[in-house]
């Protein structure tokens, strides 16, 4: 058994008996789908909410709306169907309070609603999410049991 | 490595690191007067970072750091962060505010006391870059964080990721006589922004000018 680490900006995929897990989730946020009959799950850290706007070549990992599609055709060439996929989100917290208006400061929401958005685009089911606030996550899915467990400081364990 | 990542040569490093070395000069002279103590810092170090390396500065994304963070605004752009350990940060609020009881945590108080020196301590680090640079930088109000500093410094990348895949990192310790004290000032400017520091000390943009 192994545990496949994301980086931020990242994406990867695991298979039962391994672990995928990122660390520090900030206002970035954890995506990940899980296909329980093959026991094969991807895992994104997305920074930011979408690419849109972006000229020339991204990193698909960095966006939300571009790392859900790439995550599904990791995963499609390792024999998952796409149908069969369900998705759990952590992070998107604001780790300082609010000053300004600033749209920096606002990342976190921004980027919950935008994974959950291009979840809906690729038709995958959002299972659980554990998201909001305003304290960093650490998320370790277990491939053997589809069960995702969220380490925060101070918050102990929490498991979606 | 990508391109982007050495787009700075050893000349442009070396101006970021004395913006380091004045800044957190400044800002340690003031921990000291604060503290009563000779505080020392380390010599700085500046680099260009893929994002997943800016946490390793401060222990890892995983290391829970107490921190001061304000975003700066103006000629230049970035974020400052004014990081300590845990057990520093309680010998600090211990020092200013001896009735103090740590046990439960930090309490409101410390955590306004903690704000407040890295406000101090932050804007003399600005002051000192302002007087070499002669640039328009404005600070915002500070906050407050105890937590992972992946997810702490993450706050200060997702601006830069907006137009960069690559963060410059001037990060400066100091040390309490022969003690690390597991303190920083990591100051992560605006690539873009950061040309302007250049321009105005006559630094060329790279290496082949």
């Amino acid at each position: 058994m192994k545990t496949v680490k994301v980086g931020m900006a990242d994406l990867n995929v695991a298979r039962s008996p391994d672990k995928i897990k990122t660390i520090g989730l900030g206002s970035c946020v954890g995506i990940i789908l899980y296909d329980k009959i093959l026991k094969i799950a991807g895992m994104a850290h997305i920074m930011l909410p979408t690419a849109a706007s972006i000229k020339g070549d991204v990193n698909p990992a960095k966006y939300a709306d571009t790392a859900v599609p790439v995550l599904v055709s990791k995963l499609v060439r390792m024999g998952v169907e796409p149908k069969r996929l369900i998705a759990k989100i952590a992070g998107g917290a604001q780790m300082f309070p609010l000053n300004g208006s600033s749209d920096v400061m606002r990342i976190g929401p921004r980027n919950v609603e935008a994974c959950k958005e291009a979840l809906k685009i690729a038709g995958i089911p959002l299972y659980a999410e554990d998201t909001g606030g305003n304290w960093g996550r650490t998320v370790e899915m277990d491939c053997m049991t589809g069960r995702v467990e969220i380490r925060s400081f101070n918050r102990g364990v929490k498991e979606i | 490595m990508s391109e982007k990542k050495n787009r700075f040569g050893d000349l442009q490093l070396d101006v970021l690191r004395e913006i380091g070395n004045i800044g957190a000069g400044h800002a340690t002279t003031a921990l000291s007067k604060l503290t009563g103590k000779p505080i020392d810092m380390k010599v700085p170090r500046a680099r260009t970072l893929e994002f997943n390396e800016v946490a390793d500065f401060v222990g890892g994304p995983e290391t829970v750091v107490v921190t001061v963070y304000l975003r700066i605004v103006g000629d230049l752009q970035g974020s400052m962060f004014f990081t300590l350990s845990q057990d520093l940060a309680q010998q600090l609020v211990q020092q200013f505010l001896p009735s103090t009881s740590m046990e439960d945590g930090f309490s409101d108080m410390a955590i306004s006391a903690l704000n407040e020196i890295g406000n101090i301590l932050i804007g003399s680090y600005l002051t000192a870059l302002v007087e070499l640079t002669q640039l328009d930088i404005q600070p915002s109000v500070p906050s407050l964080a105890v937590d992972m500093a992946g997810a702490i410094l993450s706050t200060g990348l997702i601006e830069l990721s907006q137009t960069s895949d690559f963060a410059i990192a001037i990060d400066t310790s100091f040390l309490d006589g022969e003690r690390e004290l597991e303190g920083h000032f990591f100051f992560l400017p605006n690539p873009e922004s950061i040309e302007k520091v250049f321009m105005s000390l006559g630094v060329p943009l790279n290496e082949n000018c």
